[in-house]
């Protein structure tokens, strides 16, 4: 039985965990001292013997991705960390960053140095304003104690709340003070990132990830996790179960052991579907509990790790209505910029409001999932491919439930019963 | 001369091999082969942006297939590479035809009313791609239509397909990002900044590019059908750059113009000028029937036989001399040199009805006629010096190409002038500033190499000894001069001989071997020898009585300096007018005799490079003959033969006469003169004519009219501060003949200086002052 690992959390229920003081307490910003010692190149190294892999959903090798870097090129170098966490059921650099910021400062110092970079930019979504708030205090108690400004620079930017700007692309066109909208690729950020410079854009919890491997190694980092996916990661739990929240664990752990450490699913309830890595991840059901949750183990079974966005819903939830609210928030999300996004997501709520509602044929559910064809693979970036996710699940889960809507007219279940007020006399 | 090697690919598309240029496009190279990918955001021109998602296609590179389908406008050639489009991969099909399903989702379908239906790219390739009936049920987006977000730009923004080309062009090419993207998803849409409206030189460009009808120009929106138009190819001939061009007629009516595809001048682009004033054609005064000036002095229609014996009798009665505009095909003004020559026995002939200089004349014989920089060239300059130039204003083609090259590589460009433009710090170039009149000495100071190119415009002969220097900075480094005047005819008429100094194929008078050749061609016994009179001096000889008799021809005689002596001098003269349209000159005609406009005659332009525009007439059915054949009328009357009753005639001569190969006429360096001295209320006029003016031929465009540049007059932040004058304060700009009042504008101009534009409402200043370029005037707050 996998057991928690917190190593980022570690700290979390202090009571000034996010304080400077507190952070140094735990041996904050040792790391950073000791990676400024160290020749950039074995930092990289490190990071890339450590198997740390890009926490933002992707999984690329974080090292890798450094390493990309040229070298020598007279050019500033830059360092991004997109904090723009948007996605719907993610949620952990948010709590990460209000408990503990000068983990992703210290992170920053590390990583500017090992990329020959002189400035860090962390773009956050301007809705989080405490925790803008809270980061904005702890660059500040860094300058004012000399952590930052000696050749390094943190500048915190707020983004004006677009999903898109998660995608690395459009955040640097944000950044840059444009409308975020995915660039064309290549050239890659590594080559012309931000102000057309050589640019790193990584995770929150990448980044912050990366002081307790300059301190503990390479070596402690791969004792933990599976064989492809090393290290400890956030898992964060929502939606129908006894105690949400952030479990820290090692890689590879199963959404079974989860649960249980989580008290299980609501009374009284059963788990019916849920998301492995945020509602761009196709669903999981009952029959995935004991997939493994890294990044090899989830593929296999035909979804994404993600973010590791566990959302839990148990059989009281109308999974077509669930699917259709994702779809409408990736309607609105969709930037307009190619095509089988704008116009498929505009589509695709369409039709799933009218399945919701029971009207139409079971041959609806033939042309959605042709349409999902079509967008999945054919637009821009991977918004359009996401907004198809659930869709195309949850009919291969769930085509009877669908089929039940249309039969009877309508949604079958009693909106209500998912809530969490359900049986408390509301 | 180095040749460039070029690294050529080999890819394999449907099964055909095909070898390509290193780094040309997927879809560009199925092109090669004759494969049409559907597209609608690539344009060759534009940066690849990969938004709409139609052309994608399967590829794999040395037998790795990439897992997605690609779209073909963002991914260059590469070794090994194997693609399938449409044709033959069953996922690019249905690919392709899915993104067109959902491009139509959006889509008003409302093809029987939109201005593009018949030729649009949406329907041909919905055609092509997509499915004979959509699958889509639900709501559309629908949006207020249309807005205007110009004057003569018109967007429909439910029909547009977000491809992005229009604010691509205005970005990448123009350099005016004045419309971008707004909002986003399936609301995502054109726009303009709130209060700056597309105010480009250059937008009816992202009309002809617009792969839907979203963008329309007010001028054609609701006109015609595509294919109820006639189109004929044809050249603009508004100004010098010499831009290749589409007329589209309907029953003997122009109903618009686009631009021509020529890659080695305007590309595919043109500017609004070109594209929007044509009604000059159309409009209601045009002159139709000749007009003799009866004993009472009132013009009074006339039969040809009549108008043309009243002329030829009223030339042959006095000395005469020929004032041609800069508006002449090369062929009409081949005809006014020679009907000078042989018909009036006379070199009194000038093209340049503006401001002009002996100096020039000899400049244009010693370094221009028969010289070939070209657009190619500035493609490969290190540097660009603009001497006299605003291109942006007074040669648009020219701005793109340097444009271009700026975007593309940080050409250096360096503009000599008094006031900096929008256009020139748009291509972010050094300007060099100077007082007006003193321009030559900041020319010798330049360092060039024989890889610059030296781009002088007309506005150089207003100052003495500026193209002195520009000649004299060329043989000490070998830069290339470049001679770019504002009018389409102007090269023409100088390699046509239509000046005092040359004849045809730039035979310089003076040159007993050269009038021998052409009296040869001509069948005459002998030419006049004499250097011919200047513009002023013709002026100045009808003045004098030496001159008796005018032939005048698309000249008006508002755009030179002294334009009162010229009225003067018309009044006085036996005027034959050569004209489209009633002017000043027809007022003090004694015969008007009606010529066919560009649009109505076949012919050629020689544009700035010298390079041969030549159009066919776009209106088939018209009555209006071209200045040739009525020349050719006059001179039999006269009992001379041009033996030039075809515009092919004149062609076919022109050709045979070929170009000089004998000694240039050499230049005497001319000294530039010293500044006055100014009192604190003095100061040097400097101006130019903006692309959008009161210009004649674009009279009657009102909404060409609305976009163009707002009338000020600029002075320093010194002057600013000393007349105690800030931005929108009124300043009365005077001399003794008059003054014009305009609202000031503090920019980076010499202290000296005072600029306002020439010929724009408000502020003519040839009329109203007097004067143009570094004369002294008096500017004082209104």
């Amino acid at each position: 039985m996998t057991k928690l690992a917190p190593v980022l959390s570690a700290h979390w229920d202090e009571k000034d965990s996010f304080t400077l003081e507190g952070y140094k307490r735990h041996g904050g910003y040792t790391a950073s001292a000791k990676a400024l010692t160290m020749d950039p190149d074995a930092i990289i190294q490190l990071v890339k013997d450590s198997g740390l892999r890009g926490r933002g959903g992707a999984g690329f090798p974080t090292g890798m991705k450094w390493g990309f870097i040229p070298q020598g090129d007279n050019k500033d170098h830059y360092l991004v960390v997109n904090a723009d966490e948007s996605e719907p059921g993610t949620c952990k650099d948010t709590p990460l960053l209000m408990a503990n910021p000068h983990v992703l400062i210290e992170g920053c110092i590390i990583a500017c140095h090992a990329i020959r970079a002189k400035h860090a930019f962390i773009y956050i979504r301007g809705e989080v304003t405490h925790v803008v708030r809270r980061v904005n205090q702890a660059i500040a108690d860094a300058y004012a104690a000399g952590i930052l400004g000696n050749g390094i620079d943190v500048v915190l930017h707020i983004g004006a709340g677009a999903y898109i700007c998660g995608e690395e692309t459009a955040l640097l066109d944000s950044l840059e003070g444009f409308r975020g909208q995915p660039r064309l690729r290549p050239p890659f950020p590594a080559i012309a990132g931000l102000y057309a410079r050589p640019t790193v854009v990584n995770n929150v919890e990448s980044i912050a990830s990366v002081p307790a491997i300059v301190n503990n190694g390479a070596e402690w980092y791969q004792s933990m996790g599976t064989e492809k996916s090393k290290g400890t990661t956030l898992y964060s739990l929502s939606g129908h179960v006894v105690n949400p929240g952030q479990f820290e664990a090692p890689l590879g752990i199963t959404l079974r052991e989860i649960l249980d450490l989580a008290g299980g699913v609501r009374p009284g309830h059963k788990l019916k579907f849920w998301t492995p890595g945020g509602s761009s991840t196709p669903l999981f059901t009952d029959a995935h509990l004991d997939v493994p949750l890294d990044y090899e183990g989830v593929a296999a079974a035909g979804s994404m790790l993600g973010t590791k966005a566990l959302q839990i819903f148990d059989e009281t939830t109308c999974v077509v209505r669930a699917v259709l609210r994702w779809t409408e928030f990736y309607k609105h999300e969709s930037c307009g910029k190619c095509t089988p996004c704008r116009e498929g997501t505009w589509w695709l709520v369409q039709i799933l409001r009218d399945l919701e509602a029971g009207k139409g044929t079971e041959a609806d559910l033939a042309k959605l999932l042709d349409l999902c064809d079509n967008i999945m693979g054919r637009s821009f970036c991977a918004l359009g491919d996401g907004a198809t996710s659930p869709i195309t699940s949850s009919i291969k889960y769930f085509r009877e439930e669908y089929i039940a809507h249309l039969t009877q007219g309508g949604c079958p279940f009693d909106p209500v019963a998912s809530t969490l007020f359900a049986g408390a006399g509301a | 001369m180095t040749t460039e090697v070029v690294d050529m690919i080999t890819v394999v598309i449907d099964g055909f091999e095909v070898t390509v240029p290193k780094g040309t496009l997927v879809i560009r190279a199925a092109e090669q082969l004759g494969i049409q990918i559907p597209r609608f955001c690539d344009h060759p021109l534009l940066d690849p942006v990969g938004a709409c998602r139609q052309c994608l296609v399967d590829i794999e590179i040395n037998g790795r297939a990439f897992p997605k389908p690609q779209a073909s406008c963002t991914i260059p050639v590469e070794t090994g590479m194997i693609v399938k489009t449409q044709l033959t991969s069953t996922v690019a099909e249905k690919a392709q035809r899915g993104v067109m399903e959902l491009l139509l989702v959006n889509h008003p379908l409302d093809c029987p009313v939109c201005d593009k239906g018949g030729e649009c790219p949406l329907q041909n390739q919905a055609m092509s791609t997509g499915q004979g009936s959509t699958r889509f049920e639900g709501v559309k987006r629908v949006f207020e239509k249309p807005i205007n977000i110009s004057s003569q730009v018109l967007l429909d923004r439910e029909r547009c397909v977000l491809c992005a080309r229009c604010t691509r062009f205005s970005e990448q090419i123009a350099s005016d990002p004045f419309i971008t993207l707004n909002e986003r998803g399936a609301l995502q849409q054109v726009g303009i900044y709130e209060n700056k409206p597309f105010e480009s030189y250059f937008s009816g460009n992202t009309v002809q590019i617009c792969p839907v009808g979203a963008l329309t120009g007010a001028a054609y929106r609701f006109r015609a059908r595509p294919f109820d138009l006639v189109s004929t190819p044809s050249a603009c001939e508004h100004c010098a750059s010499g831009c290749d061009m589409r007329t589209d007629v309907r029953r003997g009516k122009t109903l618009r113009r686009l631009a021509g595809d020529d890659a080695s001048v305007n590309e595919e682009w043109n500017c609004d000028k070109g594209r929007w004033a044509f009604k000059y054609v159309t409009a209601v005064d045009r002159l139709k029937t000749p007009m003799v000036r009866n004993a009472s002095g009132v013009l009074e229609e006339a039969s040809w036989p009549e108008a043309l014996a009243v002329a030829a009798a009223g030339l042959k009665a006095a000395k005469s001399a020929v004032l041609v505009g800069g508006r002449a095909t090369y062929e009409d003004a081949y005809g006014y040199s020679k009907f000078a020559r042989v018909a009036l026995a006379t070199n009194d002939i000038d093209f340049r009805s503006r401001i002009s200089s002996d100096e020039e004349r000899e400049f244009l014989a010693a370094r221009v006629v028969g010289s070939s920089t070209t657009y190619r060239d500035i493609d490969k300059a290190d540097q660009v010096l603009l001497v006299g130039f605003e291109p942006e204003e007074e040669s648009p083609i020219v701005f793109l190409r340097i444009n271009k090259q700026f975007r593309k590589r940080a050409l250096k460009v360096v503009s000599i002038g008094s006031k900096e433009s929008i256009g020139v710090e748009k291509l972010k170039a050094e300007f060099v500033k100077v007082a007006p009149g003193q321009e030559a000495s900041a020319i010798a100071a330049q360092s060039l190499t024989s890889k610059s190119v030296i781009l002088v415009g007309e506005r150089a002969a207003e100052s003495t000894g500026v193209l002195s220097a520009v000649a004299a900075l060329a043989d000490a480094t070998g830069a290339k001069i470049a001679w770019i005047p504002r009018r389409a005819g102007e090269r023409g008429a100088l390699e046509a001989g239509a000046i005092g100094n040359l004849l045809p194929g730039g035979r310089p008078v003076t040159d007993a071997a050269a009038r021998v050749d052409i009296a040869a061609f001509w069948n005459t016994d002998s030419l006049p020898s004499e250097i011919g009179r200047n513009t002023s001096q013709i002026i100045e000889a009808v003045h004098s009585g030496k001159i008796g008799a005018l032939v005048v021809g698309g000249v008006d005689p508002l755009d030179g300096d002294n334009s009162s002596a010229t009225l003067a001098a018309l009044d006085k003269a036996f005027v034959v007018s050569l004209e489209i349209a009633p002017s000043a000159v027809t007022e003090r005609a004694d015969v008007v005799l009606p010529v066919a406009a560009v649009t109505e005659k076949s012919g050629s332009f020689l544009n700035w490079e010298g390079r041969p525009r030549a159009f066919d007439a776009a209106v088939s059915d018209s009555l209006n003959r071209s200045d040739l054949r009525i020349l050719s009328m006059i001179a039999e009357e006269m009992g001379s033969s041009l033996n030039l009753g075809t515009v092919t005639a004149a062609i076919k001569e022109i050709a045979s006469i070929g170009k000089w190969d004998g000694a240039r006429v050499s230049l005497n360096k001319v000294n530039a003169s010293s500044q006055p001295a100014l009192t604190a209320e003095q100061a040097l006029i400097t101006s130019w004519r903006r692309l959008l003016d009161l210009g004649t031929l674009q009279q009657g465009e009102e909404n060409l009219a609305g976009t163009a540049r707002r009338t000020v007059a600029v002075i320093s932040p010194k002057r600013a501060q000393a007349l105690g004058v800030v931005d929108g304060d009124q300043l009365k700009i005077s001399t003794t003949q008059g003054s014009v009042t305009l609202s000031a504008l503090v920019e980076n101009i010499h202290d000296d200086a005072v600029w306002a534009p020439r010929n724009s409402r408000g502020s003519q200043l040839l009329v109203n002052l007097g004067v143009a370029h570094g004369a002294v005037v008096t500017v004082v707050k209104a």
